[in-house]
């Protein structure tokens, strides 16, 4: 059982692309050789900044034996078909065999494939690997045709076993495969041979390459480590930046640096970001002043004077970026301190988008609706609205000019610097959180307020100007922003109905000729977010507004609900998907969905969480079956006989014990779901409705619905009735799957 | 191939002979030290590390050109790289090209940001399998050695949206220092790069305050410093930093250099709308470059209209798109034209 040794030589292949690369590899290889009918038992892929590595341990010489069959025309059949049989099965007539099938005789083309010798099918599925790539750009160099992430060296192609080894004769677009490899670019040049994995990589490792990324990040981040421990510091640990730092070097060489004294007054993330973008250094904190103080450079190579020069031309880098961040730090906190009067007047010159306007228009469409949800979420209304009003102020900052990562995070540091409340501080920081699925959710209400009112302003502004996302196109992160408002009102357990937020945010994004909120139009607003567009409160004041007739009073007046419902339907689909991820059912969640005060998504969830929970239990998966046999027995009843028997069964016709232990349970669980439902205490609700499990159970045991008796059989289906009436006011019980 | 540039002890000291012995600054010649003429010696001035470059590339078999005679934003827009990057024939090239960059004028103030600035521009057609040796061999010629410094392939794709075009590379990293970029064209005007062309662009004045442990471009010495006349950077550049920094922000007439833009662009497709048959030479004349120039004006203006902060940020794309329509048509022209066409063989 032969191993197999691939290696693809290329110039500098991009950090980022290097891991999915070596997967690839492998997984391409692997599939080919296995559907050409040969096996291996193990397979390993590494990557350095110049090479792909693939190994296979335990190949067999030779791909299985295949013995195909295939059946053809009946023999009598038009000669046309025979043609397109030898066709298709490259055959030619006397190859073919004649069988008898059932009534006719039939053509049978048997095709025996013999095994194949590992080496060809090798050299087959290796060049189909190298020609499709799945590179995520790539690009031809020189004269050839060929295509791959940088220009492509050499191809390493090994088979080894107990006879020696032997190279897999290949040639790629005129690279011939071969047995040599080369070193480090400047340490070790030269080229060498190979004769096994073992044997490549004891060398590469003589000639100075790491080949494998896990151990390469393991050595920078011990070296790192140690480095920082001897100088009684320690090394800020960032896994994103330890992956990318092993994939632009094959011999890894940390060197500690100090920042200078003049920087060390930057906030701690501004010195942490310029590192890492620009540099990719590591982060080094002094315990004892909890400041970012120093960095880990790591370098490519070993030099006579340990790297001094290398060290000392870094740290000049460095310098010169981190004076760049402190003249933006300043200068920054200059218009900080004069409240930010340039930021938010430049941000009128920012278009948001040239059917939303600018930034400006924005962050006052925001500003309005944060000062509706404060009460809401139990922020003070003009706190919010202020935090609103400066949350984006820093994105005219310069800090945020060269660090867009830094935004919302600089805002904190300038609304502090001007002396704002820390609350005001803490939004600019926090309103663009949740931003991810596993991001954290802002608890502080003012950072609620202004993070819900500026993603629901993304949402209806989109929708508003018909810009949703459609199948994998989702250019403005709506999903994204979906996804937040929901996170941010479950976590904060946040009740209120998100359709009148979002009609009046529509109608806001919609008045485009009428620019001010104040008077009439913004006491609408104010009634339509609290009352919604059809409550009474607003529609007197609308109808006070026709006796003004002004311009706007059409668009408010004959407002389309269709938008927000669309809206409030792509809320909901989100809040399945996440809803899923968190282990609760689809119908289930359809069953809460189709109940009344599904915009307020805090409720339909504590609802959807319960009956979730009675579905876990015995009594409760039997009584939806119960629920599911008593409906059926009445829907059919009442379509049957065209009337809706609603009309109150009456316990004195009751015949069994079990059928009045029925009334008398139902009238139990009437008593107690009412109020449950009431206190939105949908625990204690469904409790009591699992608990007519049993006499719904027994009832059907002992009781016959469809009987002589015209009485008892309208009683006993008004019955069923009750039955019905009791489980749907909980939840959509016919929504529920089995 | 052969190595054969002049140690840098005798380039000085040819350069000095051109220098006026009459003029009374001349203190005569610096002694010649033992270190000077080792080669090879840590370059000492900015011009020393230029004429390197030129000599190294030169022994590389690169035709060494001059700058082209136009307002450029980059050493790319010479038409040595964009259009000689097309069709088949074999190209080799290295020049200096001045470039323009009117948004990064600081009045001659910051230590590394200039609005006119030099870059060294090698392009290679097809791209030699030993580019990056090469490249590294040119780092060495001008005291980057690979044995004292962390020389780095860093991924960095290349776009010019004026040009059509983009290609794949690195920028080149010194000790965490970016200088140079190195690109395998893929297009350029619209049109496949076959072969692909290497290039390679040098920041001369922040490699070259590197090279010489400068820390303000406007100290660097541009001669050499122990010469009779010695000149900084500053001493050539501060004094035009300064007048083109209140030009580009100021003094430029937006209205007259948005008319030389319509200008421009209308020119550019009036000389490609000519027919190829010229009645008075009785030849078969595409004016590709004359028209190509007219593009390379058009984005100048644009630069310049961009730097005065006249153009809106929808309007910028918009002009973009009008450069790059015009590039892609010279190179449509280019084409046609003997340089650019496919070798016949190479179909």
């Amino acid at each position: 059982m032969p191993d197999l040794l691939i290696e693809l030589f290329s110039e500098e292949i991009p950090a980022r692309m290097q891991a999915k690369a070596r997967e690839d590899l492998k997984r391409m290889v692997t599939e080919g050789l296995v559907q050409a009918g040969l096996t291996y038992a193990s397979a390993g892929a590494f990557s350095t900044p110049r090479r792909l590595t693939l190994t296979l341990e335990g190949l067999t010489n030779e791909s299985r034996p295949v013995r195909e069959e295939r059946k053809g025309p009946r023999v009598d059949a038009p000669a046309a078909a025979l043609d397109g049989f030898l066709r298709s099965t490259g055959l030619t007539r006397d190859q073919l065999e004649i069988r008898d099938d059932k009534k006719a005789q039939v053509y049978f083309a048997v095709v025996e494939k013999p095994g194949r010798a590992a080496d060809a099918i090798i050299a087959e599925v290796l060049e189909t690997t190298i020609r499709t790539f799945p590179w995520p750009k790539s690009m031809r160099w020189g004269n050839g045709t060929l295509r791959w992430v940088r220009p492509l060296h050499s191809i390493l192609c090994l088979l080894n076993d107990e006879a020696g080894s032997r190279i897999v004769p290949l040639t790629v677009d005129g690279i011939t495969a071969g047995n040599t490899t080369r070193g480090h670019r400047f340490l070790s040049p030269a080229a060498f041979s190979v004769t096994s994995f073992e044997d490549y990589t004891v060398k590469l490792k003589r000639a100075h390459v790491i080949l494998d990324s896990a151990e390469r990040e393991a050595t920078i981040w011990q070296t790192a480590q140690n480095l920082a421990f001897a100088a009684g510091m320690e090394v800020v640990e960032d896994k994103g930046l330890l992956a990318e730092v092993a994939g632009l070097v094959e011999w890894p060489v940390p060197l500690m640096g100090r920042i200078n004294d003049a920087f060390l007054g930057l906030p701690p993330e501004v010195l942490q970001t310029s590192m890492k973008e620009h540099q990719k250094f590591f982060s080094v904190k002094n315990p004892r002043t909890g400041r970012i103080e120093g960095f880990v450079t790591v370098a490519n190579t070993e030099t006579a004077d340990h790297g001094e020069t290398i060290l000392k031309g870094n740290q000049k880098v460095l310098t010169a970026r981190l004076s760049d961040a402190k003249f933006f730090w300043e200068n920054d906190l200059r218009v900080a301190r004069a409240g930010m009067g340039d930021w938010l007047d430049g941000l009128k010159a920012v278009t948001f988008h040239n059917k939303l306007g600018s930034q400006a228009d924005r962050i006052a469409r925001i500003a309005a609706l944060a000062r509706e949800i404060a009460p809401l979420v139990g922020a003070d209304p003009d706190m919010a609205e202020q935090a609103a009003r400066l949350a984006k102020a820093d994105l005219r900052s310069a800090m945020v000019g060269e660090f867009p990562e830094l935004q919302g995070l600089m805002g904190m540091y300038y609304a502090r610097a001007a002396g704002l409340p820390e609350p005001v501080a803490l939004a600019a920081r926090d309103h663009y959180s949740p931003l991810g699925p596993s991001d954290d959710v802002p608890t502080e209400p003012v950072s609620v307020a202004v993070a819900l009112a500026d993603k629901i302003d993304t949402l209806t502004g989109f929708w508003a100007i018909d810009e949703k996302p459609t199948g994998s196109k989702d250019p403005f992160a709506l999903r994204r922003a979906a996804l937040g408002v929901i996170r941010l009102v479950l976590s904060n357990n946040v009740r209120f109905s998100i359709d009148k937020l979002v009609d009046v945010q529509i109608l806001r994004h919609q008045q485009g000729a009428m620019p001010t909120e104040q008077g009439l139009f913004g006491q609408i607003l104010n009634a339509a977010s609290a009352h919604g567009m059809f409550g009474d409160v607003t529609r007197r004041l609308i109808k006070a507004a026709e006796d003004v007739a002004p311009n706007w009073l059409s668009a408010v007046r004959d407002h389309d609900p269709s938008i927000s419902d669309d809206l409030r339907d792509f809320l909901h689909d989100r809040l399945k998907v996440y809803l899923k991820d968190q282990g609760i059912r689809h119908d289930v969640i359809d069953a809460c969905l189709a109940m009344p005060g599904n915009c307020d998504l805090t409720l339909l969830v504590n609802r959807a969480t319960a009956l979730q929970a009675t579905l876990q239990t015995e009594d409760g998966t039997n009584l939806v079956a119960a629920f599911k046999r008593a409906n059926n027995i009445l829907s059919q009843a009442e379509a049957k006989d065209g009337v809706e028997y609603s009309f109150g069964a009456d316990p004195k016709y009751a015949e069994t014990d079990e059928e009045r232990a029925l009334f008398a349970a139902l009238d139990q669980a009437d008593a107690a779901i009412k109020p449950a439902m009431a206190a939105e205490n949908f625990t204690a609700a469904m409790q009591s409705m699992a608990a007519l499990r049993a006499p719904i159970d027994a009832f059907f045991t002992a009781v016959q619905i469809n009987t002589e008796s015209q009485i008892l059989r309208r009683n006993r289906l008004n019955l069923l009735h009750r039955i019905r009436a009791i489980c749907l006011s909980v939840a959509d019980l016919t929504k529920l799957d089995g | 191939m052969r190595v054969l540039f002049a140690p840098p002890a005798q380039a000085a000291l040819t350069l000095a002979r051109l220098l006026p012995m009459e003029s009374e600054h001349f203190k005569g010649f610096p002694a010649m030290s033992a270190a000077q003429t080792n080669a090879p010696s840590l370059p000492r001035s900015f011009q020393e590390i230029i004429l390197r470059l030129q000599a190294y590339w030169a022994s590389k078999g690169c035709a060494i050109l001059q700058p082209y005679d136009m307002e450029v934003g980059a050493g790319t827009f010479h038409p040595a790289t964009t259009l000689r990057s097309l069709g088949t024939k074999p190209w080799a090239a290295a020049y200096v090209q001045p470039s323009r960059r009117p948004t990064d004028g600081r009045y001659g103030e910051n230590p590394n940001r200039l609005q006119h600035y030099y870059q060294y521009q090698v392009i290679i057609k097809p791209s030699p399998p030993d580019l990056q040796d090469l490249y590294l061999g040119s780092l060495a010629a001008i005291g980057l050695d690979s044995t004292l410094h962390d020389i780095r392939f860093v991924e960095d794709d290349w776009e010019s949206p004026t040009l059509g075009a983009w290609g794949l590379g690195w920028e080149v990293w010194c000790d965490g220092m970016e200088v140079s970029q190195f690109t395998y064209f893929q297009q350029v005007g619209g049109h496949d790069c076959r072969p692909v062309s290497g290039e390679l662009t040098y920041g001369l004045e922040r490699l070259a305050m590197y090279v010489l442990g400068v820390d303000h471009v406007m100290t660097m010495p541009f001669n050499d410093p122990q010469s009779p006349i010695a000149l900084t950077y500053g001493d050539i550049f501060r004094q035009t930093e300064e007048e083109y920094s209140r030009h580009n922000f100021d003094g430029a007439d937006t209205a007259q250099l948005l008319r030389h833009f319509e200008d421009a662009e209308a020119e550019c497709e009036r000389l490609l709308a000519f027919p190829p048959d010229d009645p008075k030479s009785g030849k078969r004349i595409i004016m590709a470059h004359p028209a190509y120039d007219q593009t390379i004006k058009a984005s100048h203006l644009f630069n310049l209209l961009d730097a005065r902060g006249v153009i809106s940020v929808t309007e910028r794309q918009a002009y973009i798109g009008r450069v790059r329509a015009l590039a892609k048509k010279c190179a449509d022209a280019f084409r046609q034209t003997e340089a650019g066409a496919d070798a016949p063989d190479a179909a």
